[in-house]
């Protein structure tokens, strides 16, 4: 399964960028929330996986007797989604904005600072 | 000796607050400042005249090695004289030289703080506090320069000036560390007893190299020479005190005070020697060509340099002798010069010799300090600058190699400078006096008096060399590591081949005065080969420089984000591929790999399959719609390996964007193809690339021991410490506590955002609509 998730990560990671380098700013965003995704995945992984045993303390005892997933990496992934959360929602309201303004989706107009232009 | 020095700082800062009362008649109450710091360094000539050297030293920075060490010896006494007495002077001469300007106050505040810096690099021990000072002297030359901050002319010339010697001061900086990592210390005075350690190291000429571009460039060495003349739009007693006096000898100061550290090697002497020769005879070469008063004295000024950096490349007794004799009699003659040369140009409004004549009969006391000053720069006895001469040939009739050459140079060079004192000193007050000067008023009392003290000083220490032998100038020989107790200084030593060649400098001199006037003629001959000059060539080179700069910044900064992206990841793919390729295997241990199930399958294909339906539709709402069946999917590997927070966070997270998404869909814009085949095959290439050796990467890491030892002690103390059974919550909310308070204030920010994004009303951008 490591292999699989490796080719997965690969995979978002591809994706992300190449919607990343797209000129559509819609396209901006769905490119770095797939890129996200990826790092999460990627975090995950290296963290190593394991399989039915979550980092939960079983009810009777005060530590944990068997093995159990390292809940480190996952502290840091439910940040990093939380947090990408935050960016998203951002970035889609400003693209939503910037298109009413601007009149425009594409990134390469767009890199000016005046009105005008 | 730290209050001494910090005094012209205190100064500095109490003019920013008090400065109105210093704007008007009050002014010249500042005067007291370096009038009373001379009295104070004046106190210590019998103890220095008697051998005695005296040191403080103030921690600074002990862990570096960096301290406030201050020495007085022989050769700090007499520059720190020469900083506070004509510091006295000029500080006196410029109440009258600007009465009235309406920023008076801000150039004593200068003034100090210049003053207060060069008396600090002349007094310092230590080499880091040393190159401290010297950049600050560079900093308020700066200031001074660009004073009339309203000339564009003035504020170039202070540019170029703060870059030269900036530049040297970094050179400077290299050469102090590079010392200090040869002997282990800072301090000057220890790296005295280890000269053999440092010319024997593979190091030396390097540092000796750092040292000298610092030096030149401060004190106007060819090819650095041409910041000086421009320096001269500053207002006449900046040129005074520190484009003659001081700060341009703080170069002379930093050889003479290496000299018994780093001297006495082939290297040191003979590169002193070309360098010193070559500008001694070239700057007065090009004093002859111009008319600017100024601009004589800042090329004789150069010259004058030159002189002392080739007296010190010498190396002799005798030259040391020379050196510090002739360093008081330039401070004398050049500082009464220029500040004839402000009266002049202050009461006539011109600076052009060609149009100056008989102006003795308006401002005698002028006249007299401009022909004496002119008589000491000539070297004619009886004045001090006939003693300089005379030590100064004496010395180079000593030379080892090329004696007949340098000596011929020598004789030139004071032939040349001869004229250019006489141009400058008794020309403007000789003849016929002008009909456009007749109604020229007499300068004041505070402006003639400074340069009268000056020139009769010069006139006296001629006749009376005791005055400064045993004071000043054979504790500066002891500092240079020589002895010269032995030696009388004396008006008249005998008829021997050194007054020969005197008396042929001043009778070809005068002769020279009276057959070659200064003439605008002559100026723009000169001019004609600007091209080939130091200054052309380096004005050049900067405008190259800065119009590549641009072109590599265009380059880089060109304000798409694909560009940006396309660079980086490109960066990161050939630099991580290399190393994966000079290393390729991927050692993968199947055993410890987990199994694939048949519902493992089925959601890798899901999750593949929506990732290339995003990538590809070309629906917006499709896109969305597939990047949300990503998510879960992702959402359900978290199930799968034990993650059952994660889980939840991403469905409800996941779920959200695409709702706010949906939301907002149909005010997106429409999903546009912007670009077309070829751009999207390569981007194609680039992103597999990248996906690639991520995908890579990961398997390499894997391969790799991991290190549980953090989450362990998390697991270990969940419950026994923080009474939580969830240990990633825990670890969230109680051990990170503090983490999750600042993320929750970016999600607020966030909020806030979104929330004003959508309310705002534009009124200058949104009137179209």
């Amino acid at each position: 399964m490591e292999i699989l998730l490796a080719i997965i990560i690969g995979v978002l990671y591809a994706a992300g960028i190449y919607m990343i380098l797209r000129r559509s700013l819609v396209k901006l965003i769905i490119g770095i929330i797939l890129l996200g995704n990826g790092a999460n995945l990627l975090i995950f992984l290296l963290g190593r996986i394991t399989e039915g045993a979550p980092p939960i303390i079983p009810e009777e005892s005060k530590v944990f007797l068997e093995a159990y997933a390292d809940p480190v990496p996952q502290a840091l992934i439910l940040t990093a989604i939380v947090i990408s959360f935050g960016l998203q929602s951002f970035a889609i309201i400003l693209v939503k904005r910037a298109h009413k303004v601007v009149k425009t989706d594409d990134l390469d107009e767009m890199n000016a600072t005046d009105e005008d232009s | 000796m730290l209050a001494a020095i910090l005094l012209g700082f205190l100064f500095a800062i109490f003019l920013v607050f008090a400065g109105k009362f210093f704007r008007g008649k009050l002014a010249v109450l500042s005067a007291l400042i370096p009038g009373g710091l001379f009295a104070y360094f004046a106190s210590f000539i019998p103890q220095i005249s008697s051998g005695e050297i005296i040191s403080k030293t103030y921690q600074w920075v002990p862990a570096f090695g960096v301290d406030l060490s201050f020495k007085l010896d022989g050769l700090s006494l007499l520059f720190s004289l020469m900083i506070t007495g004509i510091g006295f002077l000029v500080f006196a001469y410029t109440a009258s030289y600007l009465r009235g300007h309406k920023y008076l106050d801000r150039f004593y505040g200068y003034l100090s703080l210049f003053m207060a810096a060069m008396l600090g690099l002349v007094l310092s021990d230590n080499l880091i506090s040393l190159f401290v000072f010297w950049e600050l002297t560079s900093i308020s030359s700066f200031f001074l320069i660009g004073f009339n901050n309203t000339n564009p002319a003035s504020r170039k010339s202070a540019l170029t000036a703060l870059g030269i010697t900036g530049f040297g001061g970094f050179f400077l900086l290299a050469g102090a560390l590079l010392l200090g990592s040869i002997t282990g210390t800072y301090s000057i005075s220890e790296m005295l007893s280890m000269k053999e350690a440092i010319a024997g190291s593979e190091y030396y000429i390097l540092a000796v190299i750092f040292i000298f571009v610092a030096a030149f460039t401060k004190s106007a060495q060819f090819p650095f020479h041409f910041w000086l003349p421009g320096a001269m739009k500053a207002p006449t007693p900046v040129s005074t005190y520190l484009h003659s006096a001081t700060m341009v000898k703080a170069g002379i100061y930093l050889l003479m005070r290496f000299t018994p550290v780093l001297g006495d090697q082939e290297f040191w002497n003979i590169t002193l020697i070309i360098v010193g020769g070559i500008t001694m005879v070239y700057s007065a070469i090009h004093a002859l060509f111009r008319t600017d008063l100024k601009g004589v004295l800042a090329y004789s000024t150069i010259s004058a340099l030159g002189i002392l950096v080739f007296l010190i490349g010498l190396g002799t007794k005798a030259a040391f002798l020379a050196a510090a004799v002739f360093i008081i009699v330039h401070a004398l003659y050049k500082a009464t010069l220029f500040l004839v040369t402000g009266i002049i140009d202050h009461q006539t409004g011109t600076r052009d010799v060609t149009k100056l004549g008989g102006l003795r009969k308006i401002m005698m006391p002028v006249a007299i300090a401009g022909i004496l000053a002119a008589i000491s720069s000539a070297g004619i006895p009886p004045s001090v600058g006939f003693l300089g001469k005379e030590l100064t040939y004496e010395a180079s009739m000593h030379a080892e190699t090329f004696t007949i050459i340098i000596v011929i140079a020598i004789v030139l060079t004071k032939i040349l400078l001869l004229w250019a004192g006489f141009v400058a000193g008794i020309k403007p007050f000789v003849g016929k006096l002008p009909d456009a000067h007749k109604d020229v008023k007499a300068p004041g009392f505070l402006m003639w008096a400074p340069a009268i003290i000056l020139a009769v000083l010069g006139i006296l220490f001629g006749i009376f060399p005791m005055l400064i032998e045993s004071a000043l100038v054979k504790p500066v020989v002891s500092s240079l590591g020589a002895d010269a107790s032995d030696y009388h200084l004396a008006l008249w030593h005998g008829f021997n081949t050194v007054l020969l060649l005197s008396a042929i400098t001043i009778a070809v001199g005068i002769f020279l005065y009276f057959f070659l006037k200064p003439s605008a003629k002559l100026e723009s001959r000169i001019g004609k080969l600007e091209f080939i000059s130091p200054k052309s060539i380096t004005e050049k080179g900067t405008h190259y420089f800065s119009v590549f700069s641009a072109f590599w910044t265009n380059v880089f900064q060109n304000g798409y984000l694909r560009n940006y992206v396309t660079t980086i990841v490109l960066f990161l793919v050939v630099l991580v591929g290399y190393v994966m390729f000079g290393n390729p295997t991927v050692l993968i241990d199947y055993r410890q790999l987990s199994e694939v199930t048949a519902y493992e399958l089925a959601v890798v294909i899901i999750l593949i399959a929506g990732v290339f339906y995003t990538v590809f539709t070309k629906s917006r709402l499709a896109a969305v719609a597939a990047m949300g069946v990503v998510g879960l999917a992702i959402c359900l590997i978290f199930v799968f390996y034990s993650a059952p927070d994660l889980a939840m966070t991403q469905f409800s997270i996941d779920t959200l964007t695409v709702i706010l998404f949906v939301l907002v869909l149909y005010r997106l814009p429409k999903y546009l193809t912007l670009s077309d085949y070829k751009m999207r095959i390569r981007d194609g290439v680039l992103s597999v690339a990248l996906g690639t050796v991520i995908c890579l990467l990961a398997l390499q890491v894997l391969a790799e021991p991991t290190n549980s030892e953090i989450g362990d002690f998390y697991a270990k103390n969940a419950y026994i410490m923080a009474q939580g059974k969830n240990v990633v919550n825990v670890i969230l909310v109680d051990f990170r506590g503090t983490d999750t308070l600042m993320e929750i204030a970016v999600l607020s920010i966030s909020a806030i955002g979104v929330f004003g994004l959508l309310k705002l009303r534009l009124k200058s951008t949104d009137r179209s609509q």
